[in-house]
């Protein structure tokens, strides 16, 4: 059993590596990272492309695996966790939102939310009942039985929401939500990540490459730049850089 | 929860392009020509076995001509067979009886209408009892021949019921034109399901012999041995005597001596080559699917790449991926087998039907629900075994790499 560690800290990045052969080359994606959640906080992962955020929430995603170092989450040691026991994490810890939606085409917006719960095993009644809640919850309940391709995008991406609510869980990672969006609907799906943190107290990680996006709703941001964190900026009154030890060799 | 596997397949299978479904030809046409042809095979053993009259087992028939001999029994035969013969035949200690039955082709006119048909002669004396057992069954009307009865028939079933061209039925008391001579029906037998029996006109051998103008040349000697279990001994006996007063030499005989067991046995043979042949060219069908469900599977897994990096990001186990595409794989089998068997079973009925209307016989579609249910766990199976390295495959795709493409 992994060994508990802070109660407070949700996630745990301690000098994390990925690093993958591309050819000739070794990309390095992330380049000892070290990151401290804590329940309930919203945090952004800022950057430019190429910085190694996708990566980043990868990994905190437990999609992927560290090349060296360890990740914490709910203080257990999930680098080391086979494929199977990962996905069990996903499934319930983690609630994930796509830049592109990530929708099943074949599926209606309803069954779209339940499909999570389909993996961990929930009866189809208490399926049925729990994706209806959460559709109206995004304010989606006339398009239960839409399929994806008679939704607008703001429409798709509240779904995609809904469904990252639908084991109930601590963390919701979201890759550029508003990436697809234009701005008015952009909004209106940011907000409801700010409801999910302020309102159920849920842990929400934004990936973005946009400063303002972060800056704008989330109350932590770690800019990412060549796979290692450039500087971490908080707002308490004012955005303020907070000093973090870095490794050796690094400005 | 395995039912929401196949209802999410199910969903999946829906929304699927004609190209999945055109690969499911191989499995549709190997179980139509499975449970079509193996249903009609039973039937067309059924229907040859009767239309043959080889249902009663305990009569040996004995035909001039041998084995290379063509058209109706005993006719355009060098050396018919005659009654030296059959005397010779009856003399036989384990023969317990013995009838000569002539036939002949003849014209046949009622209602202003003429056919053509076969006519038999009813043997006289004691001797008639054995054709009438042999008849096995009563009559629908009338009465049967008696001695004394001169140009008297009586006429097989579908005389009664209109099948047979007249646009009218023929009924006892009614005369009918043979070969332009009159003569009244008295009797109609009972349906036997048999053109042999249903279509041929029986009258007396005295009456039979004028209107024809035939004195030796019966078309076959049905033999009943004393013991039913010394069938082959008897032929071997009737063969010997034969051979004798034919003066012909074992394996140049200008006769025939055929068992029921070997006519039935020659007949299964035949049938069951058909089959296997059939089973064969399904089995080769049916490996053709299953290379077609291998196909469509694999480029469904590579087409739904996303979905599959979906259902991994929100929990999906690499063994739920798998069951996911192996169950909509076996789905895949078994919609090509449940198609395959209702339309075979469909062309069993016809096929059936067809002959039922062709012979005027009266089969009933032999509708095997084993056979079906087979066929159908047979598709599941073959479309699971297919899917299995594709499903394999969809477990495996690492998520982030999927949810990528």
């Amino acid at each position: 059993m992994a060994k508990k560690r802070s109660e407070e800290i949700i996630i745990e990045l301690k000098d994390v590596h990925k690093h993958y052969p591309m050819g000739e080359v070794l990309v390095k994606a992330v380049d000892g990272v070290s990151i401290q959640i804590k329940k309930g906080e919203f945090v952004a992962i800022m950057g430019p492309s190429g910085s190694g955020k996708s990566t980043c929430m990868n990994l905190v995603g437990s999609l992927d695996v560290p090349t060296k170092g360890k990740i914490f989450l709910d203080g257990e040691d999930i680098s080391l966790l086979s494929e199977s026991d990962l996905a069990q994490i996903r499934g319930k810890k983690i609630g994930f939102i796509f830049q592109s939606f990530n929708l099943i085409p074949n599926l209606t917006a309803k069954e779209n939310v339940a499909l999570p719960m389909v993996f961990q095993g929930i009866d189809e009644i208490e399926r049925e009942v729990k994706a209806t809640n959460l559709l109206s919850l995004v304010e989606l309940e006339d398009r239960m039985t839409h399929y994806p391709n008679e939704l607008s995008g703001g429409q798709r991406q509240r779904v995609a929401i809904a469904r990252s609510l639908a084991n109930d869980p601590e963390v919701i990672l979201a890759d550029e939500p508003t990436g697809n969006l234009d701005t008015k609907t952009g909004e209106i799906v940011m907000n409801f990540l700010k409801k999910l943190n302020q309102e159920e107290g849920r842990t929400i990680i934004l990936v973005t490459h946009d400063p303002d996006l972060a800056q704008e709703h989330a109350n932590i941001v770690y800019w990412l730049r060549d796979g290692k964190i450039e500087k971490i900026t908080k707002r308490n009154s004012v955005w303020h850089e907070v000093p973090f030890k870095k490794k050796k060799g690094e400005k | 929860m395995i039912e929401d596997y196949f209802k999410l397949s199910f969903k999946n299978l829906k929304k699927r392009g004609l190209r999945s479904w055109l690969t499911l030809l191989g499995i549709f046409i190997g179980v139509v020509a499975v449970v079509s042809l193996i249903s009609l095979g039973e039937a067309l053993k059924f229907s040859v076995a009767s239309q043959f009259g080889i249902g009663n087992v305990e009569v040996i028939s004995v035909r001039a001509g041998g084995v290379n001999s063509f058209g109706p029994p005993g006719s355009s035969v060098a050396t018919p067979l005659g009654e030296k013969e059959l005397f010779e035949i009856k003399s036989l200690s384990s023969v317990k009886r013995a009838i000569g039955q002539y036939i002949k082709p003849g014209k046949i006119e009622y209602n202003k209408k003429t056919i053509f048909g076969y006519f038999s002669s009813v043997p006289p004396g004691e001797d008639r009892k054995f054709l009438y057992e042999q008849l096995d069954g009563g009559l629908a009307a009338g009465r049967f021949l008696d001695e004394s009865d001169s140009r008297k028939v009586i006429l097989g079933y579908n005389f009664y019921v209109d099948k047979i061209g007249f646009d009218k039925p023929v009924y006892p008391g009614r005369n009918v034109l043979i070969n332009d001579q009159s003569f009244e029906v008295i009797g109609i037998l009972e349906k036997k399901g048999s053109f042999i029996y249903d279509n041929v006109v029986y009258m007396n051998e005295e009456d039979f012999k004028n209107l024809f103008n035939v004195k030796d040349d019966i078309a076959v000697i049905q033999v009943q041995p004393v013991d039913r279990n010394e069938m082959e001994k008897t032929k071997e006996d009737i063969e010997k005597a034969l051979r004798k007063i034919r003066n012909v030499k074992e394996g140049n005989e200008d006769f025939e001596v055929s068992t029921p067991e070997a006519s039935l046995s020659t007949l299964n043979s035949v049938l069951s080559g058909v089959q296997i042949f059939i089973v064969i060219v399904a089995s080769i069908s049916i490996f053709i699917g299953a290379l077609g469900i291998v196909n469509t599977m694999t480029a469904s897994v590579l087409e739904r790449r996303r979905d599959i990096g979906v259902m991994k990001s929100v929990g999906a186990r690499n063994s739920q991926v798998f069951l996911q595409f192996f169950i909509e794989a076996s789905l895949l089998g078994l919609i090509g087998g449940l198609f395959g068997a209702l339309f075979g079973t469909l062309l069993g009925v016809i096929g059936t039907a067809s002959i039922n209307a062709f012979l005027g016989s009266d089969i009933s579609p032999n509708i095997n629900f084993s056979l079906i249910f087979l066929s159908l766990a047979g598709s599941f199976l073959v479309g699971g075994i297919s899917g299995i390295a594709p499903a394999m495959r969809a477990a495996k795709q690492n998520p982030v790499d999927a949810l990528r493409s």
